[in-house]
């Protein structure tokens, strides 16, 4: 028995050696080589970061495309999703607001064409990301806000838009912030 | 065709193609044969040397196990004092506090034991070191800890009678050296490459668009996202898991990280097969296993891609399927086969908040927990198979009224106790645990906790029971994912599951290596007309019925009054 403990805290101590220090280390130095320098990749305007590629962030005026409705308020800090089970009064109400919402913004639009993804909470409250019927039904109110062709509009959707892997593997999606920093340098 | 389903069906393939080979792989390197690892033996060696370890030292099961339980005691021992200590501790450049006994407590036996039940949350509960030194460094010997384990079975059934199983501790290193490090770092790299931040910068901060102030937290995550999923660990890096865009950037990592968390369950069931030659054994098992798998699998992908009918009767588009807790970058159903493979296998990590699901996806992710076989942990999935087909031997053999017998060894009445304690152990903890949480949810609301009883649950009604009963099932098999809205970081949670994991860890261990040990002890009886055939179909079906009939038995009431009643109020 005695002899099982010494093993097991020397055997302990080099398997730190190996795993916490040799192996962490060499992959964030490999890391280093990689776009954001293995700090998450950033994007500036300006030569100021204005938010990282990855994370989504908050937009509620009206000549920018809205993400995702977020539990926690896109906080980078503290992720979380809302943890609402499908038959919750109260998300059952959270939902009927942000229609409420959608049709207030977006005159002319028809309740059928709301897609579920712009009226639910996504997972990690930091989704970057809508789906192409989640941009679609923005597109007037974008176009009417900033004055500009719908056609325009549109070109933009489709230039921020990441097709399935290969075309062939999973759904495509629109980065919000992309897209938004991408109107504003029209 | 759907590009939603033609992700799913390229990840299962990509997955056999890796897995197979895999196994046949890894039986060479426990077997001691030549392969083309042989490179790493001098660093085996030196860590042997270090650690005063002679693998040439032979042990029976008993030996084998006193080995794994004092190491495993010793990783409680460090880990809770770490925990505790944190905020005194270095690397802690965001300032986190240290834990409080009992979450501390909670915390350690669940990494320890391979569950990675999180009742804290990555950004803000733990420091640098703590994620490294303690949570990664367990997720990687956790996991060696299964699949050494498993190992010993192998060795009970390789030769005809067998009572030296090998060294413990060789095993151990090699699931380490020659399986766990090396692919660790290659889908480490692969996360960094595509975003997944792994330096040690603390938190930033900017200014969005918009003009709000936004804190980040990011840290070395992918060194530790890596190392979750190929050792089934399943305990993020940050709060929300692999829903958080950082611990899974894309659709491209989400199949890399799928992939990553079945391959090690399923080699390591044909490495049963390679090992103990008897190759068609271990397609049979496979067989069963991922017939289990698509059984779970279908239905909850079509119950996601519906959508959900409440929504759906307020008039809204339902063609992008139930979005609520999940990305839009992965869609529902590879949500939903995320969370098919994450419960059945009992990594536990999460891409959408399986809180917010449809109320049948919550039932078929539970009975994947409570059956805790199909695949399963890193080598604790196939400990838990071997005592369903000892059950199924034992009974088989009543059948035809003759002494049942397993790989040419007889199965008597101590094995047979054994496997009906852990058999049992199971339904009574889920149970009990529920039950006793219920009743404090009832009866005592008002308790001075950190969280009281009667706000634990973000959701009413048969949801609210889901929600317990999750964490409890979770909990037993060592699974460590959860319906996330319950208030579960208080003293009653952090104690009950404490003890739960550390029951539904190590009980379902010794057990099965414990029967492996005293069936490979006795005398082999040659193969004759009356022999009982494992790898046959017809067994594979007895397999599969008492899985099925143990668990219905078991869990039919309880899952009746949560997710089915939810169900059925849902669809009214």
């Amino acid at each position: 028995m005695k002899k099982y403990i010494i093993q097991s805290i020397r055997l302990t101590l080099v398997l730190i050696v190996l795993l916490c220090i040799i192996y962490p280390i060499s992959i964030a130095l490999a890391g280093k080589l990689s776009k954001g320098n293995g700090g998450g990749e950033k994007i500036t305007k300006n030569g100021k970061t204005v938010g990282y590629e990855l994370l989504g962030q908050s937009f509620t005026k009206p000549e920018y495309f809205w993400g995702r409705p977020s539990a926690v308020g896109y906080n980078a800090a503290g992720s979380a999703g809302s943890n609402k089970g499908p038959s919750n009064p109260d998300h059952l109400k959270d939902v009927q607001s942000r229609i409420d919402t959608l049709l207030k913004y977006n005159p002319g639009l028809e309740k059928s064409q709301i897609p579920a993804d712009m009226v639910t909470a996504s997972g990690s409250g930091l989704d970057p990301n809508i789906s192409e019927e989640g941009a679609a039904i923005q597109i007037a109110r974008v176009a009417k806000a900033r004055k500009i062709s719908e056609q325009k509009v549109k070109e933009m959707v489709a230039m921020n838009t990441l097709k399935p892997l290969f075309g062939l593997f999973g759904p495509s999606s629109v980065n919000v912030l992309k897209l938004n920093l991408a109107l504003d340098n029209l | 065709m759907n590009t939603e389903l033609t992700g799913i069906i390229a990840t299962f393939l990509l997955t056999l193609i890796i897995a197979i080979p895999l196994g046949k792989y890894l039986a060479k390197v426990f077997a001691g044969e030549k392969v083309w690892t042989d490179f790493l033996k001098p660093l085996e060696n030196g860590i042997y040397k270090l650690s005063g370890i002679n693998v040439k030292e032979q042990m029976d099961w008993k030996q084998q196990l006193k080995a794994l339980l004092t190491i495993n005691v010793l990783w409680l021992v460090y880990g809770f004092f770490v925990l505790i200590f944190q905020d005194k501790l270095p690397f802690n450049p965001d300032g986190n506090p240290g834990m409080t006994p009992d979450l501390a407590f909670n915390t350690i036996i669940s990494f320890v034991a391979n569950c990675n039940l999180q009742h804290y949350s990555g950004e803000s509960g733990v420091s640098y070191l703590t994620q490294q030194y303690v949570l990664m460094f367990l997720q990687f010997v956790s996991a060696a800890t299964g699949i050494a384990a498993a190992v010993v079975l192998f060795k009970a059934f390789r030769d005809k009678t067998a009572t030296q199983l090998g060294n413990f501790w060789e095993f151990f290193v090699k699931a380490i050296t020659r399986l766990l490090l090396p692919l660790s770092i290659i889908m480490a790299l692969i996360l960094t490459f595509n975003g997944t931040p792994a330096s040690y910068e603390g938190k930033d901060q900017f200014i969005s668009v918009q003009g709000d102030t936004v804190n980040v937290s990011r840290g070395p995550a992918a060194q530790m996202i890596a190392i979750k999923h190929l050792g089934t660990n399943g305990g993020g890096y940050f709060g929300v898991n692999s829903a958080h865009p950082f611990e899974n950037p894309n659709y491209f990592t989400n199949m890399v990280e799928l992939i990553a968390q079945v391959i090690i369950p399923i080699a390591m069931v044909i490495a049963f097969g390679y090992f103990i030659r008897r190759k068609k054994l271990a397609w049979t098992i496979f067989g069963v296993m991922t017939i289990g798998l698509f059984l779970l699998l279908i239905p909850m992908i079509s119950s996601e891609l519906g959508g959900n009918p409440a929504l759906a009767k307020m008039g809204i588009s339902q063609t992008t399927g139930a979005m609520e807790g999940k990305e839009v970058r992965f869609g529902p159903a590879a949500s939903a086969y995320w969370a098919t493979v994450t419960t059945i296998i009992s990594t536990g990590s999460v891409n959408s908040m399986h809180d917010s699901t449809m109320p049948m996806s919550g039932t078929w992710q539970l009975l994947g927990m409570m059956i805790n076989a199909f695949y399963g942990g890193c080598g604790v999935g196939l400990l838990n198979y071997f005592i369903y087909l000892i059950i199924a031997v034992f009974i088989s053999g009543l059948m035809v009224g003759r002494t049942p017998e397993f790989l040419g060894h007889k199965v008597e009445a101590r094995e047979i106790k054994i496997a009906a304690i852990i058999t049992l152990l199971s339904p009574f903890m889920i149970l009990a645990g529920t039950a006793i949480a219920s009743y404090v949810f009832t009866n005592y609301g008002d308790a001075a906790w950190a969280v009281q009883p009667k706000a634990w649950l973000n959701n009413p009604g048969f949801h609210g029971f889901s929600e317990m009963l999750y964490e409890v099932t979770s909990s037993n098999a060592n699974n460590g994912s959860g319906f996330e809205g319950l208030g579960d970081n208080n003293v009653f949670w952090n104690v009950l599951t404490g003890v739960i994991i550390f029951l539904g860890r190590f009980l379902p261990i010794i057990g099965p290596v414990a029967i492996a040990g005293l069936l490979g002890a006795k005398k082999f009886i040659p193969e004759s007309a009356g022999t009982l055939k494992p790898d046959t179909k017809t067994f594979a079906l007895m397999t599969f019925a008492v899985i099925l009939v143990l668990n219905a038995l078991s869990y039919f009431p309880a899952l009746a009054l949560g997710p089915l009643a939810e169900y059925f109020t849902l669809i009214r």
